[in-house]
């Protein structure tokens, strides 16, 4: 879901799925989408040949995008997202 | 076509990930090569959701993140690779836990896995898979010291050959 930051911690094989957070193998029900992610993984592993690997599977999200980005959120905020609004200020 | 990495995230969080690079210590490259075959390895999943068997092991331990926002709990749980659905609960204050709940194949697709052994696309599933809550304090005390030693023993307890990370 975020390979960008995969490959900046080293990660030495890594798939992107431009997913929302908490769906890392598809949507709910979908056999066909999670098996096209985890046998990707699967080549991956099996198939890279130096450290850095990236591939990114070519499936776009089917749920408009302003739905998807409110539906992986959590109904409460966090404790550290409610601390960071109360507080108005970043935390490291 | 390159994944857009931050697609689903609030645009005033992006600066926490990006460009951080990689932890302190952690600059070189990491890598095993995978020597085998895919038809003969054996396969572990672990999920970063915070799932756990909800009659038999303890939740992650979300009410001391809210006492102490910046913790998260550094601890793991096995879970069998049959474990139906119904056993499962998830424990993480940073998603919607629905879609997961409904269908956790979609954080840790053991039934998958092991429709694939069945096929021979693998050689088989380790027949348990591990799970970590992802919220971690930034020092990755009890990760690092105690939690990862832990499940590389499991993997090697288990032979595995290759792990499939799956971050939530």
């Amino acid at each position: 879901m975020m390979p960008a930051i995969a490959e900046e911690r080293r990660a030495p094989r890594v798939v992107g799925v431009e997913f929302p957070f908490g769906h890392a193998f598809g949507m709910p029900g979908d056999r066909s989408m999670q098996r096209q992610v985890l046998e990707l993984a699967l080549r991956v592993l099996a198939g890279a040949s130096q450290a850095g690997t990236r591939v990114d599977l070519d499936v776009e999200w089917p749920v408009p995008l302003r739905e998807a980005y409110r539906a992986w959120q959590p109904k409460v905020a966090s404790p550290i997202v409610k601390l960071m609004l109360e507080s108005g200020r970043p935390r490291p | 076509m390159n994944v857009d990495s931050f697609r689903f995230l609030p645009r005033s969080f992006r600066p926490y990930y990006e460009g951080r690079g990689p932890f302190p210590g952690e600059d070189e490259p990491v890598w095993a090569p995978f020597e085998k075959r895919l038809q003969e390895s054996r396969i572990a999943l672990l999920t970063s959701a915070g799932l756990y068997l909800k009659k038999t092991q303890p939740s992650f331990d979300i009410e001391r993140e809210r006492e102490n926002p910046e913790w998260g709990d550094p601890s793991w749980r096995s879970i069998p690779g049959n474990a139906a659905p119904g056993e499962l609960a998830m424990a993480h204050l940073h998603l919607n836990d629905e879609d997961v709940l409904a269908d956790p194949e979609i954080a840790l697709p053991s039934h998958l896995l092991e429709q694939l052994a069945a096929e021979r696309v693998i050689g088989s599933a380790t027949p348990e898979h591990m799970s970590v809550m992802g919220y971690q304090e930034r020092s990755l005390d009890g990760w690092r010291d105690r939690t990862v030693p832990e499940l590389v023993a499991r993997l090697r307890d288990q032979a595995a050959n290759g792990l499939i990370l799956a971050p939530a």
